[in-house]
């Protein structure tokens, strides 16, 4: 089984086959207008000195992200990473929850308990990332099997990236799903530099998704700058999951566009590289699309554009007015009650 | 009430609890068709089916991080370890997923990993471990050792209603050695608990796990000279009874702390420390600490029976701290 690698999405004829209409080609634009938006003044802030720690965004990743996500049914449920912004947005996590998580504010989704992106919505069918990548891979594995033990026509997304994909979690994940056929898809955000190590020196074969014939499904490569394609894939990747025909490896293939964090300057990619890249910019190329196949006007995107940035303004003020958490409340947290498994998705 | 011995306490209390609630499965190596490698789901599959007693492939990782996953999505997911052993291939899916995520992101973890444990037959190096310091280390994780049939029932239906990741850590040397009256019907026994297994006012002896069996055959010894010793069977070390431990230190004043596990760093230094803290004036002699040596668990069988503390171990340490 070779992998499949998917052309791009051209009219929007071909569009509404798979299931998109103007309104949401809208709202995907401006889904990944915030999701760029959040960390481009995310970035502003841990340069003013007011996030602590470090800073990562997923400059390049926007359109991978925001397309998988949108192609999630309301029931689904995922394991976002660092570079997966889009992913938070499109499920409605409101911008002033991530800057009050940036800075580790009581209002952030952790209340300062962690940092950065390492944050998620239970309700809104996310759950939080954790350094040591990919070890939401077996988790999401988990999720998926209770969706096939209950029969549920839910499906589980793991998220990992071509670095990632060099430690065992990834083998033993896939693996457990390929066995069971379990309702799940795999996104490798393959952004071709895991910290300052390129691909050549993270795995030896084309394409990560060539690993998916190993663990007997499919495996598909798709450009993660084009959205429409990122969506029709990951769409075909999830209704065949829920319909019982079992995971798909889904990589998509975009340039980290910037360092590894904030305090990386990635010397070590070439100039050029990021040249060519940067002519695939998704949100110029998905904007493009949208004047030459939707009939984007410039008073629409003027007005999107200026909707946002009123969104993140508010969301910054709202989020700087936030209390920094009580110290009081450290040592209380570390154990759940019996209460607190009275949560939608625990019953 | 039955008799019944450790292992089919343990056995029990799973299918009991598989009964009453169908959130809960069973997930590990070997698990269904052979009922696991100590046959304690033997004939599960039958009874509950190949998706509530799931063999998994040869994959700890998987099997942790999946149960967290499953638990995530609403589920009881019990997690059998063949090896206590091998939980160190699943570190990662306890101590930085499971452990962390209720306090990160308030979404509880409710997993049980069952780890069988403990030496005492010469399974070496990899077969023999007791690793539940390690992870009583961890916040986040409670750990359970039970040392008879009664409590390892009780125990593992608290461990699967407890809504945070629970490490059951269950003494292959109980397994059908020890036995004892069970009712029949489910019960829990609360965790962070001690039970008295002997009674004594002249020293305390703090143990848990096989050790309770070796700390009472050592008092039943003493007491043949007029030295009673009382064993204090833990039960939970996270959470672990501090208040009827110093009541027995104020008490008899004499104390000796016992486990299989390897001294430094082990449990018993956490709870001498907490003694020399709080109970210090309280004290006639030294806290006495029997643990095995600091090295790995040994095969050849002299070689393993210098590693795990033996009754005459505490029966010397006894009289010495008799005669202090």
């Amino acid at each position: 089984m070779a992998v499949r690698e998917a052309e791009p999405v051209g009219s929007l004829q071909e569009v509404k086959e798979v299931g998109l209409d103007r309104e949401d080609l809208l709202a995907m634009y401006r889904s990944m207008l915030i999701t760029r938006g959040l960390e481009e003044r995310g970035h502003i802030l841990y340069k003013q000195g007011k996030i602590p720690g470090s800073f990562y965004t997923g400059r390049g990743n926007e359109a991978a992200s925001v397309g998988v996500a949108t192609a999630m049914g309301p029931s689904d449920v995922g394991t976002p990473l660092h570079r997966d912004m889009g992913v938070h947005v499109v499920r409605g996590m409101e911008p002033w929850r991530v800057f009050a998580n940036y800075m580790g504010r009581e209002d952030g989704p952790t209340r300062g308990r962690d940092g950065n992106v390492h944050m998620a919505m239970p309700e809104l069918g996310l759950h939080t990332m954790v350094s040591h990548l990919p070890a939401m891979l077996p988790v999401a594995t988990g999720m998926a099997l209770a969706f096939k033990i209950r029969g549920d026509r839910r499906v589980a997304l793991g998220w990992f990236g071509e670095g990632s994909a060099g430690r065992g979690d990834a083998h033993e994940a896939m693996n457990f799903a390929g066995v069971r056929q379990l309702p799940m898809v795999f996104i490798c955000d393959n952004n071709q530099w895991a910290y300052s190590t390129p691909t050549y020196l993270s795995y030896p074969v084309d394409h990560i998704a060539d690993r998916a014939a190993a663990y007997g499904f499919e495996g598909v490569v798709v450009d993660g700058t084009d959205v429409l394609a990122v969506y029709r894939e990951a769409k075909r990747a999830i209704e065949k999951a829920r319909e019982g025909g079992g995971p798909t490896l889904l990589e998509c293939l975009t340039l980290r566009m910037e360092g590894h964090a904030v305090h990386d300057d990635a010397f070590y990619v070439p100039k050029e590289m990021f040249e060519r890249w940067a002519a695939y910019d998704p949100i110029e190329r998905y904007r493009s699309w949208l004047y030459d196949h939707a009939e984007l006007t410039e008073d629409e995107e003027s007005e999107l554009t200026a909707t946002v940035k009123r969104l993140l303004n508010d969301a910054l003020d709202r989020a700087e007015a936030s209390p920094q958490p009580d110290p009081a409340t450290l040592e209380g947290g570390v154990f759940a009650s019996v209460e607190d498994l009275d949560t939608p998705h625990h019953k | 009430m039955a008799e019944m011995t450790y292992i089919q306490a343990i056995s029990d209390a799973l299918r009991l609890e598989m009964r009453r609630d169908p959130r809960v499965f069973v997930l590990g190596e070997d698990v269904g068709v052979y009922g696991g490698a100590f046959k304690v789901s033997l004939g599960f599959q039958e009874e509950f089916g190949p998706w509530r007693v799931i063999d998994t492939p040869l994959s700890e990782t998987a099997i942790v991080g999946g149960a967290t996953g499953a638990a995530l999505m609403g589920l009881r997911p019990v997690a059998e370890m063949q090896f206590a052993d091998f939980i160190s291939c699943a570190w990662d899916h306890l101590v930085t997923v499971a452990a962390k995520q209720f306090f990160r992101a308030r979404t509880p973890v409710p997993i049980v990993v069952r780890l069988p444990s403990g030496g005492g037959f010469s399974g070496g190096p990899f077969h023999s471990q007791n690793p539940e310091t390690s992870f009583a280390h961890i916040p986040g994780l409670k750990i359970v050792c039970p040392s008879t049939p009664h409590d390892a029932k009780g125990l593992l239906a608290m461990s699967i209603e407890d809504p945070n990741p629970v490490l059951f850590f269950e003494h292959k040397h109980l397994y059908r050695r020890i036995k004892g009256e069970v009712p029949e019907d489910r019960y829990t026994v609360p965790f962070g608990h001690a039970r008295v297994h002997r009674p004594g006012d002249d020293a305390t002896i703090i143990t848990w796990g096989a050790m309770v069996h070796t700390a009472a055959e050592a008092a039943d010894e003493l007491a043949k000279e007029g030295f009673e010793a009382e064993v204090v069977d833990l039960r939970t070390l996270v959470p672990w009874d501090k208040e009827r431990v110093l009541e027995g230190v104020q008490r008899c004043s004499k104390v000796l702390v016992l486990h299989e596990d390897t001294r430094t760093a082990g449990f018993g230094a956490e709870i001498a420390a907490t003694i020399a803290e709080e109970a210090f004036e309280h004290l006639d002699a030294p806290v006495v600490r029997i643990t095995a040596p600091d090295t790995p668990v040994p095969f050849a069988p002299p070689l393993e029976k210098a590693y795990i503390p033996q009754v005459e171990d505490v029966v010397t340490a006894l009289r010495e701290l008799a005669a202090y």
